[in-house]
C-alpha cells in the first residue's frame, strides 16, 4: 500500500486559530482597518488606505487614534519576502498613480532580453519564449526590498507597522470578525512563561484585511470557519532561490524547463527554474517544482544545487559568490482553485493568501497589490454615511471580478493541470490553451490536493552533487544564508503526526529546505519517528501542502531577508 | 533619578556586516538596529526606574540620522525619550571622539547614572564607557552582572577574569552592565505604538577633532596556522597531546 | 623611535602572562621600553623581568579598580615621554586604556595581535577580515587581544623604578568592597579559557560525561551544539552557536561536531581548535588547527589519562 500524506493529517483544527476576544474592554487595542500581513497586497491596502485618509479628512475625522495598522511576523517588513520576481508594474502604476513614477520604484531595471531553454545534464536549447511568458515591459525586483520601500511609503502616509508580531488567532464575535489576537513572546520550549514573557494581545478593528500570503495562518482557518473554499483544492508549488554577487553583468532574464526534472508523468514533477539579473553585479536564480510531485526523495533545494552545476548556468556564477538564499511556497492553483468568495463579515481576503497567482505567467505581486488595493477602497466604503457594512464589504468580489486579474487568471485557468499529465503533454496542452485564450479545452480542470498524491521512493537524493561551500551547498549553510536567527527555546510551531511510515518521514525530510524534519529511530510496528528542529523553519510552508500545518513561531522568528 | 542608557545602532546582523573597502569602516548603509547587547542596559534602565517609582530613562546614542529608527526599539521597551548625536563629521568617528560627543550630550542630561551594554554588537573595544566617565568625571564599574541602587550611591557586581568583585561608587556613576543581568523585555505592542509620539531629539556634535585612530588596510584572514589533519592509528591521543604542549596548553 | 610603556597587571603577587607577552613584544619593536606595576604591596613582584620596570605601590592602589592606574599611568606617560602605551585585553585593562586615551587625547586601538611600532593587526568581524590600525595622534594606546602573546617572559633582573601616585579626586570614589571571589562550579563557558564541546558524534546523552571529564582534567568549561541542545542532551545555557553563546577560548576541543557555519559563527575566534570526528569530511576539519578523523570514545578516555597523569 502507498502512502498518501493526507493519511496522516496534523493535530490540529482551524478552530484553533479562532477564538472570541479575551483582553478586557479597556487593555483591547483599538484600530480602525487591521491588516495582517507587510507584503504587497497588505501594504498596497495600507498606503491606499492612508491615501483616503488624506483625501478625505472630513470622513478620515471619524477615526481612531490608530486608522490603520498591519501586523507582520518577520523581524522587519521584507523579511519574509521571497519571489523571483519579474514584476509586471501594472498594480504599483495604479496603486501610485500621480504619485509615484516607475523609475521611484526599487526596480533593478526593465527586462530587455529573454531566453527560455530546454535544460538536459549538460546541453541547453533555447525555445521560443511562449506568450503567457513575455516579459517585455516587466521589472526586475527583490521582492523584499520592494516590501521595505512600500513599508516606507505606508508609514509616510500614517500607518503603524507592527513587526515581529505574529498574528495568532482571527477574532470571531457573534459571526463577525472583530479583530486579531497576536502571538504570545517569551514562551520556552514547554510553552512556559520565561521571565520576559509578553502575552499577545486582542486587536480590535472595524475591518480586518487578511494579506498573510502563501499558506496564510488566518487566511486558512477563515475560509474553513466561514465556508469560503472554492470547488476545488488548492495546490502548491516550493521556491527556493538564491542571491549571488556575481563577476559579470547577465544581460536577460532566462527561464529554464527540463533538467533536473523528470519528465516522465508518474513523477508529476512540474516546475523550471529562473535566473534573473539584479543590476550589473547580481543574478538570482531559483527552482520551482510544484509540490503534487510524489518520489519521496525529491528535495528542492537540492535540485536547485543541481541546477547551478549544469555549464550553463555555471557559466553565470562563476567567480561569484553566494549572498542570500530563501524558499516559499506559492499558491498554484490558480482560477479553479479560487474561494468562492473574497469577503465574510468583518473580513476581506486578499493576495497570494487566496490563490491570486498566475502560474503560466510567473506572476502574483501585480495581482497582490492591486487586490490590496482594491480591498482598501472596499474597506473605506463601510465608512461611507448610511453605508451598509455587509454591501460595502461584499463590493470588494465585485471588483475583483471585473479586475484584470480576474480576466487573466481565468485565461489560464486549466493550464497548471494539465501539466500533471507529463511535461510534453502538459505542454502541448499549454499551447492549445494559450491560442485560444483558454476556450479549448472547455470546461475547468479539476485540481487534487498536493497531499493526496500517494508516495514513490526512487534513489534522486544520490544524484545531488555534494556540497563544496561554493557553488553547492547543504541546507544548514542555506538557512544560515537565510538570516535565521530564531531563538532555539520557544514552543515548536509544526504540526505533524510526529509517528508515521518511513515514507513519508523521508518525504518531509527531504522536502523541507531547511532541515526541520529528520527520520528518527523506527517504532517497531512500521512506523518511525520524525525529529524536529523547528528554529531552522523559513516558514516556506510546503509542510502545509504535504500533510502537516505550519503555524506562526514567536514574532520575529525566522528569516531575515533582504534582498530576495 | 534620571537614568541615561547609551546605545549604538550597529547594522543588522542579518544584512551581514561589511567593511567598506573605500573608508575601511563598517558599511553602515543599510538597515540599523539597536545592539542586543544594549537592551541589557535599557531592561536594567526600566527596571531601576520602576523599582524606584519615579524618574525618567533617555537613551542616548551617536550615530547617523536613521539610528533614530533604531532608537525606537528602546522606546518602545519603554525609555521615555531619546536623544540621538549626529553629524556628518563624526561619520569615522572613533572611541575618542564618540566619547567626547557622548560626554557633551550626557552632561547636558545631568543623569544620576548613565548605563552602557557590555559591548556593542560590530566589533567594537568593550571600553568606551571608561573613556566617557573619564571626561564627565565620574566613577565607572564595568562588566556588573549585579547592580542595586539607592542613597546617592551604587553597588556593583563585577566579574572579571579571576571572580566575582563587588564595588560601591556613588552616584553620578557610570555601569557597564553584562548580558548575564537580567533578560530583556520585549516591546508590547502599546509601547511600539506609543514609541514614535515619544519625545526624540537629534542633536549636532560640536567641535570634533577627528579620529585618532586610522585604518591603513584591509587584508583576508590567514589561513588558520599549519592545520594538521590526522588518521586515528592508535595514537590520537598522544599526538593531542603533544600538540597542547607545544602550545603550552597543558 | 618608539618609547614603550606596557601595563603590567598583576593578580595575587605574579604578573599575567599576557602582559608580559606584551612586553615582550615591545622589546622586539626597536627603541626604548618598559613595563608598569600598579598596586599595593607590589614592590618585588616584577624583579624578574629583565626590562625598566615603573613600580607604583600605595596603598589606595589596592583594589584592582581602572581610574586610580589611569592616573599613575598619565603621569608616567607625560613625565617620562612615552609616546606608546600597550595592555593585554582584560576586563581592568580595557578600562584603564580607554581612559588614559581620552584623558591624553590618545588614539586607541583594539584586539590587535601584532604591532610593529606603526600599524598593529587586528583581525575584524568574526576573524574574517585583517586590518592594519595606525594612529594618527602623539601617543598611541593599543590593547593585544587576549592569548595573542604568551611569548616567554624577558628574564633578567628588573630596573625598578618609582613612580609618582597622585590621584584625581573622581578616581577614588570607587571602592572594593568584596574582592574577586571566584564562584563555585567552575569557569563559564563565557569565560572559559578552554572549552571541551559536544555534538551528536557522541552518541547519546550520557556520553557528555567523556566531555565532561576531559574539561575537568583541563581545567575547562563543557559547551553544546545546537543539534545536543535540542534532544536535550544538554542544558541550552551551554550551546555554543550563531544562537547560542559566542565564546573565544584559547583552546576549544570539538568531540564529534560536524562544525555547520551556526556552530562556526560562535567559536571560530577561539586560538587553537581540535576536533574529533570520524567523518573525514565534517566541515569542522577546514578551520581546525589539529583535526583527528576517529573514534572519540576510543581517543577521549585515553586522552583524558593522559591530560591527567600530565598534570598530576
Amino acid at each position: 500500500m502507498s502512502v498518501r500524506p493526507s493519511e496522516f493529517p496534523p493535530p490540529w483544527s482551524s478552530s484553533d486559530a479562532i477564538g472570541m476576544p479575551t483582553d478586557p474592554v479597556d487593555e483591547r487595542i483599538d484600530v480602525d482597518f487591521l491588516i495582517v500581513g507587510a507584503g504587497p497586497a497588505g501594504l498596497a491596502a495600507a498606503i491606499r488606505l492612508g491615501q483616503l485618509v488624506e483625501a478625505d479628512p472630513a470622513t478620515a475625522e471619524r477615526l481612531g487614534e490608530v486608522p490603520v495598522a498591519v501586523l507582520e511576523k518577520g523581524k522587519a517588513p521584507g523579511a519574509h519576502l521571497l519571489s523571483g520576481a519579474v514584476v509586471n508594474p501594472r498594480g504599483l502604476q495604479r496603486l501610485f498613480k500621480g504619485r509615484k513614477r516607475i523609475d521611484e520604484m526599487p526596480f533593478y531595471g526593465e527586462v530587455h532580453g529573454e531566453s527560455v531553454l530546454f535544460l538536459t545534464k549538460s546541453r541547453a536549447v533555447r525555445i521560443p519564449t511562449p506568450p503567457t511568458m513575455v516579459n517585455h515591459r516587466n521589472y526586475v525586483a527583490s521582492v523584499s526590498q520592494l516590501g521595505r520601500w512600500l513599508a516606507e511609503e505606508a508609514e509616510e502616509l500614517g500607518v503603524t507597522i507592527l513587526p515581529e508580531t505574529s498574528a495568532e488567532r482571527l477574532l470571531v464575535d457573534g459571526g463577525r470578525v472583530v479583530g486579531v489576537r497576536t502571538g504570545d513572546r517569551g514562551r520556552g520550549r514547554g510553552g512556559e512563561e520565561l521571565g520576559n514573557f509578553e502575552p499577545g494581545s486582542d486587536i480590535a478593528a472595524r475591518v480586518t484585511i487578511l494579506a498573510e500570503g502563501t499558506q496564510g495562518h488566518l487566511t486558512g482557518a477563515a475560509l474553513e470557519r466561514f465556508g469560503l473554499r472554492g470547488e476545488n483544492p488548492q495546490v502548491w508549488a516550493l521556491g527556493v532561490k538564491e542571491v549571488w554577487k556575481v563577476a559579470k553583468p547577465l544581460d536577460r532574464v532566462i527561464h529554464t524547463m527540463g533538467w533536473p526534472l523528470r519528465p516522465a508523468k508518474r513523477y508529476r514533477e512540474f516546475g523550471g527554474s529562473f535566473v534573473y539579473p539584479m543590476g550589473d553585479d547580481m543574478v538570482t536564480v531559483g527552482m520551482v517544482v510544484g509540490l503534487d510531485y510524489r518520489d519521496t526523495e525529491l528535495s528542492v533545494h537540492d535540485l536547485l544545487q543541481e541546477l547551478k552545476t549544469h555549464p550553463r548556468i555555471k557559466r553565470i556564477l562563476d567567480g561569484g559568490e553566494r549572498v542570500q538564499w530563501g524558499a516559499k511556497t506559492i499558491p498554484e492553483g490558480g482560477f479553479v482553485a479560487l474561494p468562492s468568495r473574497f469577503h465574510a463579515p468583518g473580513l476581506l481576503l486578499c493576495g497570494d493568501g487566496v490563490g491570486l497567482v498566475n502560474v503560466p505567467a510567473l506572476k502574483g505581486i501585480h495581482y497582490a497589490v492591486e487586490s490590496g488595493r482594491l480591498a482598501a477602497e472596499a474597506a473605506w466604503r463601510t465608512l461611507a454615511r448610511g453605508a451598509s457594512t455587509r454591501e460595502a464589504l461584499a463590493s470588494y468580489d465585485a471588483s475583483l471580478r471585473e479586475s484584470f486579474i480576474w480576466r487573466e487568471l481565468r485565461e489560464v485557468r486549466n493550464m497548471r493541470q494539465a501539466f500533471g499529465r507529463g511535461f510534453y503533454v502538459g505542454g502541448a496542452l499549454a499551447g492549445a490553451m494559450t491560442a485560444s485564450k483558454g476556450r479549448f479545452p472547455p470546461g475547468d480542470a479539476p485540481t487534487e490536493r498536493d497531499a493526496d498524491q500517494s508516495l514513490i521512493s526512487t534513489d534522486r537524493a544520490a544524484s545531488y552533487p555534494a556540497a563544496d561551500g561554493k557553488l553547492v551547498f547543504d541546507k544548514l549553510s542555506s538557512v544560515f544564508a537565510s538570516g535565521n536567527r530564531t531563538r532555539d527555546d520557544q514552543p515548536n510551531h509544526i504540526r505533524i503526526q510526529e509517528r508515521v511510515p518511513r515514507e513519508l518521514a523521508e518525504l518531509w525530510a527531504h522536502m523541507c529546505p531547511a532541515q526541520v524534519y529528520e527520520v528518527g529511530e523506527a517504532d517497531g510496528d512500521g512506523t518511525v519517528t520524525v525529529k524536529l528542529a523547528p528554529s531552522n523553519c523559513v516558514q516556506c510552508g510546503a509542510i502545509t501542502a504535504k500533510g502537516g500545518r505550519l503555524t506562526p513561531p514567536e514574532g520575529g522568528s525566522g528569516p531575515e531577508y533582504t534582498v530576495t | 533619578m534620571k537614568i541615561a542608557v547609551c546605545v549604538k545602532a550597529v547594522p543588522d546582523a542579518a544584512a551581514g556586516r561589511r567593511l567598506d573597502p573605500t573608508t575601511k569602516r563598517l558599511d553602515r548603509s543599510g538597515e540599523l538596529a539597536i545592539s542586543d547587547f544594549d537592551t541589557y542596559a535599557v531592561e536594567e534602565g526600566l527596571k531601576l526606574k520602576e523599582a524606584s517609582g519615579e524618574g525618567e530613562v533617555v537613551v542616548v546614542s551617536m550615530g547617523p540620522e536613521k539610528a533614530m529608527d533604531a532608537l525606537r526599539k528602546a522606546l518602545a521597551m519603554g525609555a521615555d525619550r531619546a536623544v540621538l548625536i549626529t553629524d556628518a563629521a563624526l561619520e569615522n568617528a572613533d572611541v575618542l571622539e564618540t566619547a567626547v560627543a557622548l560626554a557633551g550630550a550626557l552632561s547636558n542630561e545631568g543623569a544620576d547614572l548613565v548605563l552602557f551594554g557590555q559591548q556593542s554588537a560590530d566589533g567594537g573595544g568593550a571600553c568606551l564607557w571608561a573613556a566617557v566617565a573619564e571626561k564627565l568625571r565620574y566613577p565607572i564599574v564595568s562588566q556588573v552582572s549585579e547592580l542595586t541602587v539607592g542613597d546617592g550611591s551604587l553597588t556593583g557586581k563585577r566579574q572579571t577574569e579571576f571572580g566575582y568583585d563587588t564595588i560601591r561608587a556613588p552616584l553620578p556613576a557610570i555601569v557597564a552592565v553584562s548580558d548575564s543581568i537580567n533578560t530583556p523585555r520585549y516591546p508590547s505592542l502599546k509601547g511600539i505604538m506609543g514609541a514614535k509620539k515619544k519625545a526624540q531629539e537629534t542633536l549636532s556634535a560640536s567641535g570634533a577633532t577627528g579620529p585618532g585612530t586610522t585604518v591603513v588596510a584591509l587584508n583576508p584572514p590567514p589561513p588558520r596556522g599549519e592545520a594538521q589533519k590526522i588518521e586515528d592509528d592508535g595514537t590520537a591521543a598522544d599526538r593531542i597531546v603533544e600538540f597542547l604542549a607545544e602550545k603550552r596548553l597543558v | 623611535m618608539a618609547k614603550t610603556l606596557v601595563f603590567l597587571e598583576h593578580h595575587e603577587g605574579a604578573v599575567q602572562n599576557g602582559s608580559l607577552g606584551v612586553l615582550a613584544k615591545a622589546s622586539q619593536i626597536g627603541g626604548e621600553f618598559a613595563g608598569a606595576i600598579v598596586g599595593s604591596d607590589v614592590r618585588g613582584i616584577g624583579d624578574g623581568i629583565g626590562a625598566t620596570v615603573w613600580v607604583a605601590d600605595d596603598a589606595r592602589l589596592a583594589a584592582p579598580l581602572p581610574q586610580p592606574r589611569v592616573d599613575v599611568l598619565a603621569k608616567v606617560v607625560r613625565d617620562e615621554g612615552y609616546d606608546t602605551v600597550l595592555f593585554a585585553q582584560s576586563v581592568l585593562a580595557a578600562d584603564i586604556a580607554a581612559g588614559l586615551a581620552a584623558r591624553l587625547g590618545a588614539g586607541l586601538n583594539w584586539g590587535l595581535v601584532d604591532f610593529d611600532g606603526e600599524t598593529g593587526r587586528a583581525p575584524a568581524l568574526q576573524d574574517t577580515v585583517v586590518v592594519d590600525v595606525g594612529w594618527s595622534t602623539p601617543v598611541r594606546i593599543g590593547i593585544f587581544r587576549a592569548g595573542a602573546l604568551d611569548a616567554e617572559a624577558l628574564s633578567g633582573a628588573a630596573d625598578v623604578r618609582d613612580a609618582a601616585v597622585e590621584l584625581e579626586d573622581f578616581s577614588t570614589v570607587a571602592e572594593m568592597v568584596e574582592q574577586a571571589h571566584a564562584e563555585q562550579q567552575g569557569p563559564s563557558i563565557e569565560d572559559a579559557e578552554i572549552i571541551v564541546a559536544g555534538g551528536r558524534g557522541l552518541g547519546e546523552p550520557e556520553k557528555f560525561a567523556l566531555a565532561e571529564e576531559l574539561a575537568r582534567a583541563l581545567g575547562g568549561a563543557v559547551a553544546a551544539t545546537r543539534a545536543v541542545v535540542d534532544a536535550g542532551w544538554y542544558p541550552y545555557s551551554a550551546q555554543v552557536g550563531q544562537t547560542g553563546k559566542t565564546v573565544s577560548p584559547k583552546l576549544y576541543v570539538a568531540l564529534g561536531i560536524s562544525g555547520a557555519i551556526q556552530h562556526k559563527v560562535g567559536m571560530q575566534g577561539s586560538n587553537v581548535i581540535i576536533a574529533i570526528n570520524k567523518d573525514p569530511n565534517a566541515p569542522i576539519f577546514e578551520y581546525s588547527d589539529l583535526g583527528v578523523v576517529g573514534d572519540l570514545h576510543e581517543i577521549v578516555p585515553k586522552l583524558t589519562e593522559l591530560v591527567r597523569s600530565r598534570k598530576s
